[in-house]
């Protein structure tokens, strides 16, 4: 039987917007170390822009 | 900028002298050149953007060092390059909104007042340039005339290169028509020009009902030109569906921009070796939606095809469910528990209460005088230290609290400064670094409900500061440590339902190492993908199939219950036990999640001769009958399909969202067999949404005919000597239409099983067209108010075969984020019995809307501490005062109304 390779326990997440965000939350919540990489100087990406959103008219934020 | 020593006061902003364009106000406003992206922006920290610092261009200014009060600008620091090691990696490298500039037809380079749809949302924003007063951008008058223009850089090839369908842009250009006329002080006039409507998602269509119910006007056109006249009003000129040329004049137009993917990101993906789709997103197949080209790359959201929040949302968790896949032997190895002091006694010690008073930058003390809040706290009872903070939120306040709190021996803190929404868990964190029970803290909201609405009569609302402190002190003064449930997890599923959804779950729980029970009423797995022949991506299915049964067989973590149902469920998150019934008996499994891959059925219709007629069948059945081999779509000559049979109608007021690409599918594989046959397809909206486009783009290159109907007039099928007879009511030419046919296909709705005794056992609310309604809409698209307990596929709403997938796997994420770890800590804030006062009557386990209480061996009322939410709702309604609730005791809401 092959040997089981040795795997690292990190993910790396590249952009920060709602989705991932919400990647890198799940990873982490469930013992993964988690690299959250995004360009600009916040997370939220275009999603922090929006007023309201639809259905529940929930502010963005 | 040092972020350790960044307190996010502004100084530097405040005095930094330059002005630029303000990128998230889409350039409508200016910021500074030192400056936070906006007021929530996670990490609050500012920044300096060297392209425009002064200093950096030109050598001379450092305004902002100067008053920097904490030194945290730093002009030296540089660029660092790091190698990090990682198992799996995701691109959700999202979109680019489409730049309608250097395009002539649009207008939008040289009319002030035509407005990108993401410049509206901004216009529409409390924190936008304009407070989110309505307001044309020209002469920041409000206008009284909107138009909004769909397919801006979607379906259209002739400029842009966007053959595909952006799929976002028909609803939000609803949602930004109905806001706009709420912040309307006139009756806004809004219309809508469109080619297609698409509101094909949960609750789209109602919504786009509302719409036209609200009176905002959905125009079917063609867009010619947009001419700006001398009041910078804008013409549009257009032709309707019936070819004639109309103009009307607007005050303001908005573009609904597209989604495309940026220069960046496609170099990052072509310098990856990740393979592109035609409208240059992330290729995947429908059948590993979240998998790119390249092995432990995985991607979600828009970079996977235009979509929209709570799909990017549901592909998010499915990214991390496939990431983690391969790595669960590694899971732990690098993440780190946190670790805290162990818990000091605070029973019988008399209150020793710190107040932290914050000033929020200027937020609250630019309005409140912050001092003279701090020195009435002094004199409260049992008040021992009071503080002042910049930022009471920042990490060096943090450290500077804990400290503090050593030393002066508190034993009570309360803060006051913004919301407990938002900031308890840190605090509370605080608390539990220097030794206290996290539940010896109150918060008084000085910001949200003082400062920021009283910002007029700043006197008042000092006093208004004074009086919410003084409340939140008299409560604090009794609050006693709370201990929080620990809950063992027993680490295995439940999955209700073996279609495809439930196979992926059962599946990926198993890549993780967790096992499942996976339960199936029918005498077989597959559900409803048995009976379809093709995904949009013109895939078989019925191999797929095959492969995902024989993993399941091979897989020793899996245990298949078929012919069995759910006889009765019980327990909580970490601890549920249902009851199996199946041809061996019944069989109780203990499981630690419940996943809910119920599915849904397909509508039989009694209209269009279904039924009497066999050449009339439904989408299913054709799919059938070509796999049985019993029809041969070489031999069909002329076919006609019908959109819309049992959707969006008033017994169904819903898209069932996949019926217009099984159509055009279906059309095209009849005309691959048989490129003489004509096929016709009746329709009220083609909703090809995302890179579906490109396969109703298809057909009518190959000849198949699109004729819409309206509801008015319906479609009518007649039987006729040699075939059938179709008439529908033609809008081009205003005439009845006569089309002769050998098949009929009826794009019949997908309906809801409504399995209320499903929901019942496992607390889970339905809407009212029968799908399971999820936490969140948007933002937690597979999980349910009741923890726990999460669904996938076609329950929730109709989706494609990719979207089941995907949502399976999100499905298996969000479980194993509860799974993963050994046991749970529930929330102290739950409500207890005095049974010395219960007389059990009944009124709190009827009111209690979690199922918490129930009555125990003497009659009397008991709560389940691991179902109770801490709502208080029996301690409301109960007339003996036998509930209370534990950190909102009416001792101490008694206390605080008191000190008002």
């Amino acid at each position: 039987m092959a040997k089981a390779k040795q795997v690292t326990g990190a993910v790396m997440v590249v952009g920060g917007g709602i989705a991932g965000m919400q990647s890198a939350l799940d990873l982490a919540n469930s013992g993964y170390y988690v690299y959250l990489v995004e360009k600009s100087p916040a997370i939220g990406g275009v999603m922090s822009q929006l007023d309201k959103t639809f259905p529940t008219n929930d502010c963005a934020m | 900028m040092d972020l350790d020593k960044c307190i996010a006061c502004g100084a530097c902003s405040d005095k930094c002298p330059k002005r630029i364009p303000n990128e998230y106000n889409e350039g409508l406003d200016k910021r500074k050149a030192a400056y936070v992206r906006y007021a929530q922006a996670v990490p609050l920290k500012y920044g300096i953007d060297a392209e425009n610092c002064i200093y950096f261009q030109k050598g001379k200014c450092k305004a902002c060092q100067k008053f920097c009060p904490t030194g945290a600008v730093n002009y030296e620091q540089q660029e660092e390059v790091r190698d990090i090691k990682v198992g799996s990696v995701i691109i959700s490298a999202g979109f680019k909104p489409f730049d309608p500039t250097p395009y002539v037809q649009y207008s939008y380079a040289n009319f002030p007042n035509v407005v990108t749809a993401l410049e509206f949302e901004r216009i529409l924003a409390a924190s936008g340039p304009w407070m989110g007063h309505l307001v044309r951008p020209s002469d920041e008058a409000e206008p009284k005339k909107i138009a909004w223009i769909q397919c801006v850089g979607s379906r259209e090839v002739n400029t842009c290169d966007h053959p595909y369908c952006s799929a976002v842009c028909c609803m939000y250009a609803i949602k930004e028509a109905v806001i706009a006329k709420e912040h309307s002080h006139t009756d806004l006039d809004a219309a809508i020009f469109f080619m297609d409507m698409r509101t094909f998602g949960k609750d789209f269509e109602r919504y786009y009902e509302g719409a036209q119910e609200d009176g905002v006007r959905f125009i079917r056109s063609r867009i010619h030109s947009i001419s700006e006249l001398e009041d910078r009003s804008l013409q549009i000129e257009y032709a309707t569906e019936d070819g004639q040329a109309r103009v009307e004049t607007f005050d303001m137009v908005v573009l609904s921009q597209g989604l495309e993917t940026a220069p960046e990101t496609i170099e990052l993906c072509q310098k990856l070796d990740i393979n592109l789709s035609p409208g240059k997103f992330i290729s995947t197949s429908c059948f590993e939606p979240v998998t790119t080209s390249r092995q432990g790359i995985y991607v979600c959201g828009a970079l996977a095809g235009p979509k929209d929040i709570p799909l990017s949302v549901m592909e998010a968790s499915a990214a991390a469910c496939a990431a983690a896949g391969k790595l669960s032997s590694a899971r732990g190895s690098l993440a780190q528990e946190q670790e805290f002091p162990e818990e000091r006694p605070v029973a019988g010690d008399i209150p020793r209460v710190g107040v932290f008073v914050c000033s929020c930058g200027i937020n609250i003390a630019g309005v409140v005088d912050v001092e003279a809040v701090a020195e009435y706290a002094r004199t409260l009872p049992y008040v021992t230290f009071v503080g002042n903070n910049l930022f009471t939120c920042s990490q060096d306040t943090q450290d500077k609290m804990t400290e503090v709190i050593a030393e002066e021996g508190l034993n009570r803190v309360v803060v006051a400064a913004c919301t407990p929404r938002t900031h308890e868990p840190l605090f509370q964190e605080t608390l539990v670094n220097a030794g206290l029970n996290k539940y010896l803290f109150e918060m008084a909201n000085i910001r949200n409900q003082d400062s920021w609405v009283h910002s007029g009569d700043p006197a008042a609302a000092t006093e208004k500061a004074k009086d919410l402190i003084r409340m939140a002190v008299a409560k604090a003064a009794l609050l006693a440590p709370l201990q929080e449930v620990q809950l063992e997890v027993t680490p295995g599923a439940l999955i209700i339902g073996g279609g495809v959804s439930g196979m992926n779950a059962a599946l990926n729980l198993a890549a993780q190492g967790y096992t499942s029970h996976l339960v199936e009423r029918d005498n077989a797995l597959g559900g409803n993908a048995r009976s379809l022949r093709v995904t949009a991506q013109n895939q078989p299915i019925a191999p797929y199939l095959d492969e995902l049964r024989e993993r399941i067989e091979a897989e020793p973590l899996i245990t298949v219950h078929l012919n069995t149902v759910i006889k009765e469920g019980e327990g909580f998150v970490g601890n549920f036990k249902t009851t199996l019934a199946g041809d061996s008996g019944e069989e109780v499994v203990e499981h630690g999640v419940t996943l809910i891959c119920t599915g849904a059925g397909e509508y039989k219709p009694a209209e269009y001769l279904y039924g009497q007629d066999p050449r009339v069948m439904t989408h299913l059945e054709i799919d059938q009958a070509v796999l049985g081999g019993e029809l041969d779509l070489s031999e069909v000559n002329k076919a006609v399909f019908i959109q819309c049979v049992g959707s969006r109608d008033p017994e169904h007021p819903y898209c069932s969202k996949v019926c217009c690409t099984h159509s055009v599918e279906s059309a095209l594989a009849i005309k691959e067999a048989n490129p003489e046959a004509q096929v016709v397809i009746l329709y009220r909206d083609i909703r090809t949404f995302g890179e579906r486009e490109l396969l109703y783009k298809e057909a009518r290159s190959k000849g198949v005919l699109f004729v819409r109907y309206d509801l008015e007039h319906k479609p009518e099928v007649k039987a006729t000597d040699d075939g059938l007879m179709v008439t529908v009511r033609d809008h081009v030419l205003d005439r009845d239409l006569l089309i002769e046919a050998d098949l009929v296909g009826l794009a019949t709705a997908i309906v809801s099983h409504k399995s209320n005794e499903l929901a019942q056992m496992f607390k889970i609310p339905m809407d009212s067209d029968g799908w399971f309604l999820e936490a969140h809409q948007k933002l937690r698209p597979v999980d349910f108010a009741t923890d726990g307990v999460f669904m996938a596929g076609l329950a929730h709403y109709p989706k494609p075969l990719e979207e089941a997938v995907a949502q399976a796997q999100a499905a298996v994420a969000r479980a194993v984020t509860v799974l993963s770890s050994k046991e749970m800590m529930l929330p102290g804030t739950v409500a207890f019995i005095d049974q010395r006062k219960c007389v059990g009557c009944g009124v709190c386990w009827t009111v209690c809307p979690y199922q918490a209480i129930t009555q125990d061996d003497k009659g009397l009322a008991v709560v389940n501490e691991a179902l109770c939410k801490g709502c208080g709702t029996c301690v409301a309604s109960c007339r003996s005062g036998a509930p209370n609730l534990r950190g909102f005791t009416n001792q101490g809401v008694m206390a605080q109304i008191m000190a008002l």
